[in-house]
Parts: structure tokens; sequence; C-alpha cells
């Protein structure tokens, strides 16, 4: 018998399904949307990780955070990524992804082949709360393109929080109640407020008191919180996720200044639709000056875009003459809310 | 330009009309002159620049961004000015003085204006590149009436909105002189011709509250449903102002040419066909345009009825008697057919009067106004001396169909509902309103909505149509722009029948049989 050695094609490595990205040499997924025997996951967002696989590969920290949302038994196995690590007939290596607590960016090596990497939701603007992006060099570089338009340019969260503190000291007496995706944005959100000199209590809703706590587990100091659960809560800023908007909770509140933070706030469009009164314009992706910064440093021989506004960033890279190809994955939020 | 590109951004995402104020005063506060006064008349719609076109905008970003990743961002963007915003390329932002975009825009000529407004958005960050964007496109849509403006200038300083409105008329901005009074300097001077000045309102009124007066202190005529207004000819200058100041003379050239007198009146403009006023409907085509073609100006023609003589004859009669007035009312020439004088009611008793008010001879009646015999003319709603006794307000029972959730003190709270009318065995929504209802009842209205809920869209809530509501309002007019064909004027929830059948709502023939 004779071996010989073929070089992998990258679809052969890599390839969508309606379950999500399947490897056939490693036969597993990653971020599968459906239950699956193997998965890989980036991290703890909601759309990327699922409960009901029958083995999860992830870091430590997003392996945590499942069993926070999900219950212990959220997977049949769990084994935290460290290093790399044989899979099948690859070896597959996390990274530090910069988007939120534990997440990674999957490097996947076949043993004749490509090296592809899969970034996942990925940020390179400084986040407190994330361990800084790290640089892959690959060949074929799987991004997303959740703001994937050149408009996109997000501004420093520290100019954003100057507007929130601008607009308590204008209304004092109002409450502000900032709507941030429980997992990441909302802790996030936190630091950013410590960092701009709110020292005193801050309010948060009852879904984000777990993920608070991990977070401060994790050595992430969030300074005082209180419940925003009381009839009376005591604090001028109130943290709550974006569902909390549309329930009765809302109603303690007297004449409350209702804002939001998310990526999207950058356009008014997006933000009247949100019925807010303060947008602020803090994202956990990269926006159009980073992707496509990304995109040059890592030169890769080839770009696949999974989700988001990929009409932009494919025209971009046409124009750098880079190949690049929409996967057009489906199950993934615009931006996780 | 900063903080003005702050202040646009939160006036547009600020519901709250008291919360736009506090944002509006506290920036005249905090910014220096003329800045502010640019400001202000950019707002009001009071700044007259040099108009850039989309084409010219358009122009600037196609040599610099590539045609289809434009093309993708205004797709996604939705708004020209906010598109190019975005995507303007540079890293300076430096806080320009607004004055300094003002004059670029009304002094640069036609040929150096792209390279100007280009240079200009070099040195911008994205907030106040879409401020000065919206400067130049001449297209803020903000929502603040000079009024709202001339409220938030009273909270600043001594003068009140009736002593700001008195001599508004004769500013131009920046409005130096204006803020120089504000901060305790001298009153400015009126220089204008024929300024606006301030109306005198009146308080309403029921019969239990009328049988404490005497009927013989007061004199009553019919409540025309026009529009209030002041029009005045001072020695060849001639203006229509309405009762908050807004100068709508462009709007009415027909009657204004027809103001063959020398003094300022008060009065209500109306759509009259000989003797034959018009539904309000009518007059409302009139309103807001800019330009009236002749054919609107002949199928549409505006008149006045003069209710008092503010100035005449070289006289101010405010601080007369209201008998001394409506003596030289009447004795007055006003030289043209479009303008008469409003008729005083013969009663003895209120109850006559009552009869009255439930029996107008028009449909353009919406009641009876009350005024005391001896009462001088004082601008505002000074309490007593005049009344207002409306006619009661057509109802009609309609289904809530949709609501949405409110703002500010209703935050949480689904407040503002959209209901409808049975149309065959369809329900046609016509009309939404948002008040009415005590805080209990809203309560009660938001869980049945949370309870009740079919779709949700965003901040709406499709509803199970099975809420009857008693719906209020004033008037109707026929409308192409709503679904149903009619619009009704001041709907709110007068009952919420939690007592009858969706099934026994009112059809919408019903109400249209109520358009005049
Ligand atoms: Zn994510
Ligand atoms: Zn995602």
């Amino acid at each position: 018998m004779f071996t010989i050695l073929v070089s992998m094609r990258a679809d052969q490595i890599l390839h969508p399904t309606p379950a999500g990205l399947y490897c056939p040499p490693g036969d597993f997924f990653i971020d599968p949307v459906r239950p699956v025997p193997r998965a890989l996951i980036t991290h703890g967002h909601g759309d990327h990780a699922r409960s009901g696989h029958g083995a999860v590969m992830a870091t430590r920290q997003t392996l945590e955070i499942m069993a926070i949302r999900y219950g212990a038994d959220f997977a049949g196995q769990r084994q935290a990524a460290d290093g790399p690590v044989r899979v099948g007939g690859t070896t597959v290596s996390f990274h530090p992804a910069g988007h939120i607590l534990g997440s990674a960016q999957i490097a996947v090596q076949p043993d004749h082949g490509p090296k592809i990497v899969v970034s996942g939701d990925y940020c390179r603007h400084p986040n407190p709360v994330s361990e800084p992006y790290e640089p892959v060099p690959c060949d074929i570089f799987v991004t997303e393109a959740t703001f994937g338009l050149p408009v996109f340019k997000h501004p420093d969260p520290a100019g954003e929080m100057t507007r929130l503190l601008a607009s308590m000291a204008e209304f004092p007496e109002r409450q502000h109640l900032i709507g941030a995706y429980a997992l990441g944005k909302a802790q996030r959100l936190i630091m950013l407020a410590r960092q701009a000199g709110i020292d005193g209590p801050i309010a948060i809703h009852g879904a984000l008191q777990r993920l608070c706590d991990y977070h401060v587990e994790q050595g992430i100091d969030l300074g005082p919180l209180v419940p925003a659960t009381a009839k009376q809560v005591d604090a001028q800023l109130v943290i709550a996720p974006p569902s909390a908007f549309a329930s009765a909770w809302v109603q303690r509140f007297r004449d409350p200044v209702i804002g939001f933070a998310s990526g999207w706030m950058a356009v008014r469009a997006r933000a009247r639709q949100r019925g807010v009164e303060l947008p602020l314009v803090i994202s956990d992706h990269v926006d159009w000056p980073q992707v496509t910064r990304t995109i040059t440093e890592l030169a890769p021989r080839e770009v696949w875009i999974t989700h988001g506004t990929e009409d932009g960033l494919l025209r971009w890279c046409e124009l750098q003459g880079i190949p690049a190809r929409p996967l057009r994955l489906v199950g993934y939020e615009d931006e996780p809310e | 330009m900063r903080a003005f590109a702050t202040l646009l951004e939160r006036l547009a995402f600020t519901p709250a009309r008291n919360a736009k104020l506090r944002l509006l005063r506290h920036y005249l506060e905090a910014t220096p002159d003329p800045d502010r006064g640019y400001a202000l008349a950019a707002l009001t719609g009071d700044l007259k620049l040099r108009t850039v076109t989309p084409g010219l905008l358009r122009g600037l970003m196609v040599e610099r961004v590539d045609e289809q990743l434009f093309a993708l961002s205004y797709d996604f963007v939705g708004d020209l000015a906010e598109t190019i915003a975005l995507l303007w390329d540079t890293d300076r932002d430096e806080d320009v003085p607004l004055h300094q975009a003002v004059a670029l825009l009304s002094e640069t000529g036609k040929a150096g204006l792209p390279a100007a407004i280009a240079g200009m958005l070099d040195r911008l960050g994205p907030s106040q590149r879409l401020a000065f964007l919206k400067l130049a496109t001449g297209n803020m849509r903000i929502g603040l009436s000079a009024r709202m403006a001339r409220i938030a200038l009273a909270e600043m300083g001594a003068p009140d909105v009736a002593q700001i409105e008195e001599i508004w008329h004769g500013l131009t901005p920046p409005y130096q002189p204006l803020f120089d009074w504000i901060a305790g300097g001298a009153r400015p001077e009126q220089a204008a011709r024929a300024p606006f000045r301030p109306v005198m309102l009146s308080t309403p009124v029921d019969l239990d509250q009328l049988r404490a007066f005497d009927p013989a202190d007061y004199v009553a005529e019919w409540k025309w449903d026009g529009i209030r207004v002041q029009a005045i000819n001072d020695g060849g200058v001639r203006r229509l102002y309405s009762r908050t100041g807004e100068d709508i003379s462009a709007s009415f050239p027909d009657l204004i040419e027809a103001l063959n007198f020398d003094g300022a009146v008060d009065g209500e403009l109306l759509v009259r066909r000989g003797e034959d006023v018009a539904v309000f409907g009518d007059l409302q085509k009139r309103l807001g345009r800019k330009q009236v073609g002749r054919g609107m100006l002949d199928s549409h023609p505006a008149s006045l009825r003069v209710y008092d003589l503010m100035i005449w004859g070289g006289r101010d009669l405010r601080d007369l008697p209201l008998t001394d007035r409506r003596a030289a009312l009447e004795a007055a020439d006003f030289g043209s057919d479009r303008i008469d004088v409003s008729p005083l009611l013969d009663f003895a008793t209120w109850d006559d009067l009552a009869a009255l008010r439930a029996d107008p001879p028009a449909p353009v009646i919406e009641g009876v106004m009350i005024k005391r015999r001896d009462s001088a003319y004082v601008g505002g709603r000074p309490r007593g001396p005049w009344f207002k006794w409306k006619r009661d307000p057509h109802v009609v029972d309609a289904v809530l169909l949709y609501a949405q959730r409110g703002h500010g003190k209703r935050s949480g709270f689904y407040s503002d509902f959209t209901f409808g009318l049975w149309e065959a065995d369809q329900l046609v929504p016509v009309g939404k309103a948002y008040f009415g209802f005590t805080d209990e009842e809203l309560r009660e209205l938001d869980r049945f909505v949370r309870n009740n809920t079919v779709e949700r869209f965003g901040p709406v809530r499709s509803i199970a149509p099975k809420l009857v509501l008693e719906v209020a309002f004033e008037g109707l007019n026929a409308s192409g722009r709503h679904k149903a064909g009619v619009a009704m004027r001041f709907p709110r929830i007068s009952r919420i029948r939690w007592d009858k059948p969706a099934s026994e709502a009112d059809h919408l023939s019903t109400l249209k049989a109520m358009i005049p």
C-alpha cells in the first residue's frame, strides 16, 4: 500500500452545513447551531454556544459560562482547550479574540493542507473584560462581518461614556437605564463606567447577576453592584438586558432616560427603531477599519465571511484583489442582544 | 460646533418637551455669542443659508469612496447627510465654531462650494460632520418650534415668554441684543414694523362653574373652528401671525392683500365662500405652503372674522374695557369683504347660552366664547376674564388594535393606542390616542395589552381585538393619508368599555357620516 500525500483543498477541511461549519478530517463542527456529536465553540454568546452537543471543546471560561447559562450538564463531555490539541486528522488551537470573557479564535491545521483560522466574533478595541485579540497567521481567514460597511467606525468608548455622564448630570433626577447584552457588553459597560469615574453603586437587572458574579470571580473588579429588582432602586445608573425593556420591570422607574449600548446605535434609523433616548455606540465587534486592517495584516490567501453585512466586505476584498467568499451561515445574530 | 452637534443629537432622540427645553436651555447658557444665536436660528428654521444640493454631496463622495461601497452604505443608513458624515475619512476632530460654518455656507460662491465643504468636513469628527451637513442641506428635522425656543429663553432670565414674543419678530440671528437683555441688559428696541403682540387666551368652563357668575357681566360669541390669528397693517407693513407668534403671511397672500386698515386685530382665520364658512379641513389645505397657486386661492379663499381690536387708528386699545373695544370694532371699516366681525350672541341666562351652544347654526362652530365686559386685553392666559365653553366632543366606540410603549414618565407602559372601527367584518385602523385615561386606567390598559398580545414588532404590539374604547374627538377631516379616509382631531380615550363586546363597536360608516 502506498500512502499518497495529497494536500486537501480548503473546502474539504471546513465547509458550511445546515448545522454549522463542519470539519471532515477532524469530524467536528465549529459553533454549530444544532446539536452535534462534537463541537468546538468560540465563545459563550447564545448564538454560538448552544446546549445539547455530545462533546464540547472550548476555553475554560467559555465552558464555565455555558455551565452558568445552561446548567452543568449542557453537553455529554467537556474539554478545556489548552495549547494545540489533536482532533482527528487535525491540530486545533484556541487564541484570544478580544470579544468577551473567554472568547477565542479557533485555528485548524490539517496534516496536509491550508491552515484555517475561524475568528468567531472578535474585536480589537481595548476591552477590560477580555484578553486582547491575537493575530494568528493563516492561509484562510474566516471572519465575521457584523459591521462590514465603511460607515461603521466605532468611536472611542470613553467618549460615549462622557455622553452618558453628561446626560446623568443634565438629568440628575432621572435614572438612566442602559440596555446591554447580559454577557460581555454589560460587564464592559460597568468597567467603562468605573473608568469614567462612576464609583458608586450601579444597579443591575436580575438576569445579569450570575454573569457579573462570574466576572468578579475571574478577577474583574466590577465595583459595588446593587440589584435592580427592588421596588426602589437606589442608583442613577441601571444596566439591564434589552429584553427587560419590554417587560413590566421598567415600570418601577419614574421617568427614566432609556439608553442602549450597541454598535448599531451609530446609525440613527437603528437607534430610532429601538426607541431609545440615549444611544451609546459601544461594540464588541470589529468595525470597518479593524476588519480591513486585520485582513491586510494577516494577508491570508483567501477570506471567508461567516455572517453579517458581508456585501461591503466582499466588495473591499475584490478591490484589494483578495479572494473572498461568503459562507452565509444562518443562525447567528447580527450582534446578539 | 461640538456642543451644537451634541445638542442636535440629544434633541433628535428626546421625546419629552420638558427634557428638550432643558437641553436647549443648558446649551444656550453654556455657549458664547454668536454661536448660540445661530444655533437657535438653525433649530427654529430661521437661519437662511445657501442650501447645498444632494448632487453636490454625492459628487464629493464618489471622488473619495468606491461607488459600490457608497451605494451599499447609503442603502443601509438611509439618509444622505448621515451616510456622508459616517463615511468621511479624517482623523481630525477640531471644535470648529458654529459661526465659521455659518459664514462658509452664507458667503462661499457656487464654484468654490464643493471644495469649501470638503475642507470643512476634513476638520470635523463624525457628529460635527453630521451637524454641519444638516445645516448645509437645510434639513434639521428637530421638531423644535420657535415657541419652544422662546420658552427656553424665558427660563434663562427675567423676560417672560410674552415679553420675548413681543420683540421676537424684530430680531435677526444671531440675536445678540436678545441675549444681552436676558443677561440683564436693556430691552432691545422694537425696530420692526408690525410686531406680534401676545394673544389673550381663555380658560375652559362648564355650566356648573358659570352659574357662579352673573351673565349680565359677560358677552358671548361663537367659537369658530379656524385658526386664531393676529392680523396687522402697521403703516403698510402687513403680517399675519398664528397665536404663538409664527408668521404665516406667506401662506395667505389673499388675506394679506385685504388688510386695508391701520391697526392690529385679533380674529379667526377661516376659509369662507360667500357666507359659508368652510370646514377646518379646507383651511388646513392652505397651511404650511410657501407659495399658493391661483387655483387654490380661488377654490379656498381665506378670510378673517374679527373678535377684537388691539391697535386701531394709531391707538393702543388693549387697556380699555372690552365694551369700548367692541364699540370701536363695530364702528370699524375694514374695507374688504374678506373681513367681517364676529357677531355677539343674544342671551339673558346661562341656560339660554347653553341652548345656543347645543344647536349652533353652522358645523364649523366649536362652542362659545364668554368674555367679561370689563376685561382689558391681556396677553397670555389670565384666569377668569375669558372662558371657552366647547361643544361636547364627538364619540365613537372603537376597538383597540395596537399599542406602543411610551417614553419618560410612561416608560415601560403601553400608552399609545391605535384603534379601529368595523368595515364589513374587518377592523380598519382610524386613529391613535395617548391620553384621556387616568394613571390607574393606564395600568389596567397596560396589563390588558400584555395579556392579549398577538404579535410584537419592536416597541409595538398587535392586540387581540377584544377591548372597546370610547374615543372622544373634536372634529373630523377627510384625509387621503389615512387608510380609513378620515382623520380625527384631538382624539382621546374618554372611557374604557370593559363591558362592551368588540362586535358592538361602531362602524366606519358611522364615523364618516360625522364629516361635516
Ligand atoms: Zn458574540
Ligand atoms: Zn456572534
